[in-house]
């Protein structure tokens, strides 16, 4: 629905104004588990990657990073619950049209892997068994950091729906760049060029996917230039922008003792790109409530499909 | 009458398999609401706030959890000011009212019971939609898959809840609580393809008579959401009545948007290569 005239209201007639669907019922965890669910997929494949190419401490970095965000994920998820103490009816099916049943069994996968991959690379022990959960933390990282675009995708709110084929992408970038900004913030300096990198593409692939998906979007975009919504997205659009450019310039190392090779602006610049990362995803979030509690949003490109339809 | 439907106006035994639904006549709805009590007292749905709108006479605002039937009250035209007095007709000229009792769809591909990761939603010997309250964790996402609008998250319990059609009462040869108390039979209780074939000789019937906008509207199996189990006949376009004009079923799309999810995964695998390509790190500093 790339047709930027359908909300152009006028001619359009509602029930007092009155929504036609309904607020999402999802709360504060939510946009927090986007983010801790891509920076944990993401560093886990960053973790296993520095292994293999041999740059040991990014990975025990990432590794513990990846750790970290994954023990916090599923702990969101249950708190976003009605009735958290039945979180475990998640495993009663295994549902493939179901995105929020499919993550549930990708988590359940996930976050043991990631975790016993963190927890045997920190103390040493089964190095065979860590190598093993490391790699499939890897690999079941990468839909970790897409498969919420799908859950927001498949609903019937206009601004997420119609940024299907989108979202994925602005998800994924956000992951990688999120991934990459920790590191560099906490790798051994040595270490820091690939994750710095990471960092830089991701935030340059966030930034372009998210411009694509509100250009295609046309007026159905409108809850990301205005409100709440629209202060998040302005946000994180400065903060990924300012923190890729900071990320990019050579700068001077900082009190070489302390910490050689990284500078002031380079730790300024991956502190921005990851505060980037968690507005871009309360902008997605809150984004959501704005487009359902508008009914032109919902009526205008319905009502535009019938009159094509009609001819 | 068909062999369907038993004495007491429900499913006759032996009907199971057969797909029941809702026909709602909205051009002989007066308004009364008697579906909007009649549901709460038979489901024990709770009460909430009076409040009055400003709606016209709909005070109920809008289905919900608490709300299973709504009655819609739209007001068009102008009535004549001041004068002319309460009498029947005095200044209506160009006024009418629409009423109009909505009700969940019971969707022919329904988003709910689709997303819903628990299986609480299924369907039912009816071709009903029904929550299992007893399964439901109330994770929230039938709210945001259903293009109607129609379910949701009660804050007592926190359990997702809609209309069942009565599936007690229909289990037991009942006709829903909403159509058995509906005084004029604008709500009507039967096999879907008998109520298929009525609404279609009811809409003749009313374009005939000059409702010229009259339409059905779910009665169309190859619409977004393969057609439901609740068919309306209104006299205006159904976005007068807060029911979106052309509701797709989000899931139908499901298939691309995993791929899309794929080749997204795929691009972040290719910019974690990239950015750890260029010369190992193993005793290399800068």
């Amino acid at each position: 629905m790339g047709d930027p005239s359908p909300v152009s209201a006028g001619s359009l007639r509602t029930y007092y104004g009155q929504p036609v669907l309904k607020q999402p019922e999802w709360t504060w965890e939510v946009p927090w588990y986007l983010f801790t669910g891509g920076l944990a997929g993401a560093s886990t494949g960053l973790a296993w990657g520095a292994r293999t190419t041999g740059r040991p401490g990014l990975a025990a970095t990432s590794r513990l990073i990846g750790a970290t965000a994954a023990a916090v994920s599923p702990v969101l998820l249950v708190m976003d619950l009605g009735r958290p103490q039945r979180f475990i009816n998640m495993l009663r099916v295994f549902k493939p049209t179901s995105a929020m049943s499919m993550g549930s069994w990708l988590l359940s996968a996930f976050v043991p892997a990631a975790l016993s991959s963190g927890v045997l690379g920190a103390t040493g022990r089964l190095p065979r068994t860590q190598r093993l959960a490391e790699g499939a933390a890897a690999v079941l990282g990468l839909p970790m950091c897409t498969y919420t675009a799908v859950l927001l995708a498949d609903s019937s709110i206009p601004v997420w729906h119609e940024a299907r084929h989108h979202l994925p992408f602005v998800f994924a970038g956000s992951a990688a760049a999120g991934a990459g900004a920790v590191a560099t913030l906490l790798a051994p300096a040595a270490e820091v060029p690939p994750a710095r990198r990471l960092a830089v593409a991701g935030a340059v692939g966030e930034l372009v996917a998210a411009e694509v998906m509100k250009h295609r979007l046309g007026r159905l975009a409108d809850p990301y230039h205005q409100g709440g919504a629209g202060r998040w997205a302005r946000a994180a659009t400065a903060c990924t922008a300012s923190g890729a450019t900071l990320l990019t310039l050579p700068g001077r190392p900082r009190g070489e003792r302390r910490s050689p090779g990284m500078s002031v602006g380079a730790s300024l610049g991956a502190a921005l790109v990851l505060a980037g990362g968690i507005c871009q995803r309360w902008a997605v979030f809150r984004a959501g409530f704005a487009s359902a509690a508008d009914p032109r949003y919902t009526v205008g490109p319905q009502r535009e499909r019938r009159r094509a339809q009609a001819g | 009458m068909s062999g369907l439907i038993g004495p007491e106006g429900g499913p006759a035994p032996g009907a199971t398999g057969v797909r029941f639904g809702f026909f709602t006549d909205s051009s002989i709805c007066i308004g009364c609401k008697a579906c909007e009590v009649a549901c709460k007292e038979w489901n024990g749905v709770p009460d909430h706030p009076l409040d009055f709108t400003a709606n016209s006479y709909d005070n109920t605002g809008t289905l919900g959890a608490n709300a299973w039937r709504h009655v819609a009250f739209v007001e068009q035209g102008t009535t004549t000011s001041g004068r002319g007095g309460n009498g029947p007709g005095a200044g209506a000229a160009d006024f009418r009212w629409l009423m109009s009792s909505d009700v969940c769809k019971h969707c022919s591909s329904p988003a709910c019971l689709e997303v819903c990761p628990t299986g609480a939603l299924f369907t039912t010997e009816f071709g009903t939609v029904v929550v299992q309250d007893d399964v439901c964790n109330g994770c929230g996402y039938c709210v945001t898959a259903c293009p109607f609008g129609v379910i949701e998250r009660r804050e007592s319990d926190g359990g997702a809840w809609k209309c069942t059609m009565c599936y007690d009462r229909m289990r037991g040869a009942r006709e829903p609580a909403c159509a058995q108390a509906c005084p004029t039979d604008s709500i009507q209780f039967g096999p879907l393809d008998e109520l298929r074939v009525r609404a279609s000789a009811r809409l003749a019937e009313v374009v005939a008579a000059g409702e010229e906008r009259a339409q059905l509207y779910g009665h169309d199996q190859t619409d977004g959401v393969g057609g439901t189990g609740a068919l309306f006949l209104l006299l205006d376009d159904p976005e007068v009545y807060r029911l979106p004009p052309d509701p797709v079923t989000p899931t139908r799309r499901l298939a691309r948007m995993w791929a899309m999810a794929g080749a997204a995964a795929g691009a972040l695998a290719a910019l974690l290569a990239g950015s750890l390509a260029g010369g190992t790190g193993g005793g290399r500093h800068r």
